[in-house]
């Protein structure tokens, strides 16, 4: 399975991440062994299986839409790394 | 002998004949632990002032008959990606290093419902990927059997604060293994319940389809009674099963006869050092002199089973980790100008590399392009693991394999090969994918005196009889008595 750099630097960028030189070629180099390693499920006969959602069997499992009240604003933005008039702050977008 | 080394039955039968109270508990742990960290490590956040503070409080709740629970005024060491009220939860993350969660996990609410004490979050692999807790931001644990070894991981640090007495028991997190694997690194009995059986509301999540939080204790019968406290419905987490609670200390019954066992080759294949798996067919002698009825039996696709773990486990992980944003906690970066930047540079300098390394696996094998070949195939890997398992439940009601391949280590020796890293968890992923339940028990030492574990796999919901299987075996065999961790440097 081969990977190449210009693919590392897409997915980093799907991923919100950004990769310096030394861990782009370091990434290369692993994801390469990695990638080998998991593309041997395609060594599994799986025809006719359906995909597994999970660990259970559980479905679609629903419940009221009703609102409850968590109460402490304050401490739901105590770990804001910044905040303003209750509110998490951000950089201007437009 | 001192307090600090008594299992919590044996704490509790002596609360309740009142020859000591909870502070002398506490105190005894936390003396041990002002002993003993400096060479372990295990703990990210000490709260042992706050646990003798507590102590006195629970005190004078059981003196004037406020609280009539067994549980009251047991210490307990807690992993830290377990949400925790006014006390930080870091994942061992530079990401989350500051965070306080403003809530209490389910399985946290029920600790302190009982008025449990809690002396600290313990260390483990950063955001619970890795199987050495050497890629903790913070601290590397050491091994109590021999500091230079690693404990295992991801819950390093809760078992080997259990493993040096510094904490009665634990609760860890298991998603891969990352219960079993450091238990049996450390010489100590660590339980994965059923997918469902244990609220994950408050477990930072890794792979949601595959975490389950559990029990790590000194003993079987400490892991029948943790568990029966943090099992239960909870209507805030939508995968927690709503079934019958019950009372898992009524399995510890000293009988395997008749008990089907069954032996999957592909857990003793060439990968497995020779001294476990001698160690294993021992364990498998035991439990036939014992009267149970041990066969071969075969798991086919077991030889795929990791590569599917890592394909699900790094697909979900890389969904679940797309939160820390730097927006509404957690790290955010210094050097931004707009909201893209804050977004990707709070993530590159916020997580370690371990967890960037499979947040790219993850989008990789959820990309355009990828996903059938990868993740849609792997989901179909996971019905097939499945099915198999199935088929060998109709036989067996436990299957017995190695908890790891090898023991414990040395610290160093593979954090820099990721894939010899990942191949660690061989032995225990199945159970993941499969959502089953599984134990580790120490059964022995190798020829350099470090512990070695076994792994009983039971199918959904039958902790009861792997419990059993487990206590049996502790029952009829010493290792606590002769195996002791001497901490060598």
């Amino acid at each position: 399975m081969n990977i190449s750099r210009e693919e590392i630097i897409h997915i980093a960028k799907l991923a919100n991440l950004k990769l310096t030189e030394e861990e782009i070629e370091k990434t290369l180099y692993n994801m390469k062994d990695i990638l080998n390693f998991a593309n041997t499920v395609n060594n599994v006969n799986t025809d006719g299986v359906d995909e597994s959602i999970g660990a259970t069997e559980n479905y679609n499992v629903f419940r009221k839409d009703e609102i409850k009240e968590f109460g402490d604003r304050d401490i739901l933005l105590s770990n804001a790394p910044e905040q303003e008039d209750g509110m998490f702050k951000i950089p201007k977008v437009i | 002998m001192e307090l600090y080394e008594l299992t919590v039955h044996e704490l509790m039968d002596k609360l309740e004949n009142k020859e000591i109270t909870v502070t002398d508990i506490t105190k005894s742990y936390v003396d041990r632990i002002n002993e003993k960290e400096k060479d372990v490590d295990a703990f990210v956040t000490l709260t042992t002032d706050e646990a003798l503070s507590k102590a006195k409080v629970v005190e004078e709740k059981i003196k004037n008959g406020e609280t009539k629970s067994k549980y009251s005024g047991i210490p307990i060491g807690i992993k830290d990606n377990i949400c925790t009220k006014g006390v930080k939860t870091t994942c061992a993350s530079r990401m989350l290093e500051n965070f306080v969660a403003p809530y209490d996990a389910t399985v946290m609410d029920k600790i302190n419902n009982e008025n449990m004490i809690m002396l600290g979050k313990l260390n483990m692999d950063e955001f619970a990927m890795g199987a050495s807790t050497e890629y903790s931001y913070f601290k590397k644990t050491k091994n109590p059997w021999d500091l230079n070894r690693v404990p295992g991981g991801s819950s390093g640090g809760s078992a080997a604060a259990v493993a040096s007495n510094m904490v009665p028991w634990a609760l860890g997190s298991d998603t891969g293994g990352s219960i079993r694997q450091p238990s049996s690194f450390c010489g100590v009995v660590g339980l994965k319940p059923t997918y469902g059986l244990v609220s994950r509301y408050g477990l930072v999540a890794f792979a949601s389809s595959l975490d389950q939080i559990g029990p790590i204790t000194k003993d079987v019968t400490d892991s029948a009674l943790l568990l029966n406290l943090i099992t239960g419905h909870d209507s805030k987490d939508t995968t927690s099963l709503d079934i019958e609670k019950k009372d898992y200390t009524k399995a510890l019954v000293n009988d395997v006869k008749g008990l089907k066992i069954g032996l999957p080759k592909e857990y003793f294949g060439d990968g497995i050092n020779p001294e476990v798996k001698k160690a294993i067919m021992d364990v498998a002698k035991k439990y036939e002199e014992m009267g149970a009825i041990v066969e071969d039996c075969s798991m086919e696709v077991t030889d795929y089973a990791l590569a599917t773990y890592y394909i699900i486990a790094c697909a979900e992980a890389s969904s679940n980790l797309g939160r820390f944003d730097g927006i509404r906690y957690g790290y955010r970066t210094k050097n931004f100008e707009n909201l893209k930047d804050i977004y990707i540079n709070s993530r590159s300098e916020g997580f370690g590399e371990e967890v960037k390394r499979r947040i790219m696996l993850g989008t990789y094998v959820l990309s355009s392009g990828y996903y059938d070949a990868y993740y849609k195939k792997a989901q179909k890997v996971r019905t097939v693991v499945k099915n198999e398992f199935d088929k060998l439940f109709s036989k067996y009601d436990v299957l017995l394999t190695p908890t790891s391949p090898t023991v414990a280590f040395n610290i160093g020796t593979r954090s820099n090969n990721p894939l010899e890293m990942y191949l660690a968890d061989i032995c225990t992923v199945s159970v993941n994918i499969g959502g089953l339940p599984g134990i580790s028990v120490p059964c022995t030492t190798n020829s350099e005196g470090m512990p070695i574990g076994f792994q009983l796999i039971g199918n959904h919901f039958s902790e009861d009889t792997i419990l059993r299987a487990a206590y049996t075996y502790e029952q009829n065999t010493n290792f606590r008595e002769e195996n002791k961790p001497t901490f060598k440097k």
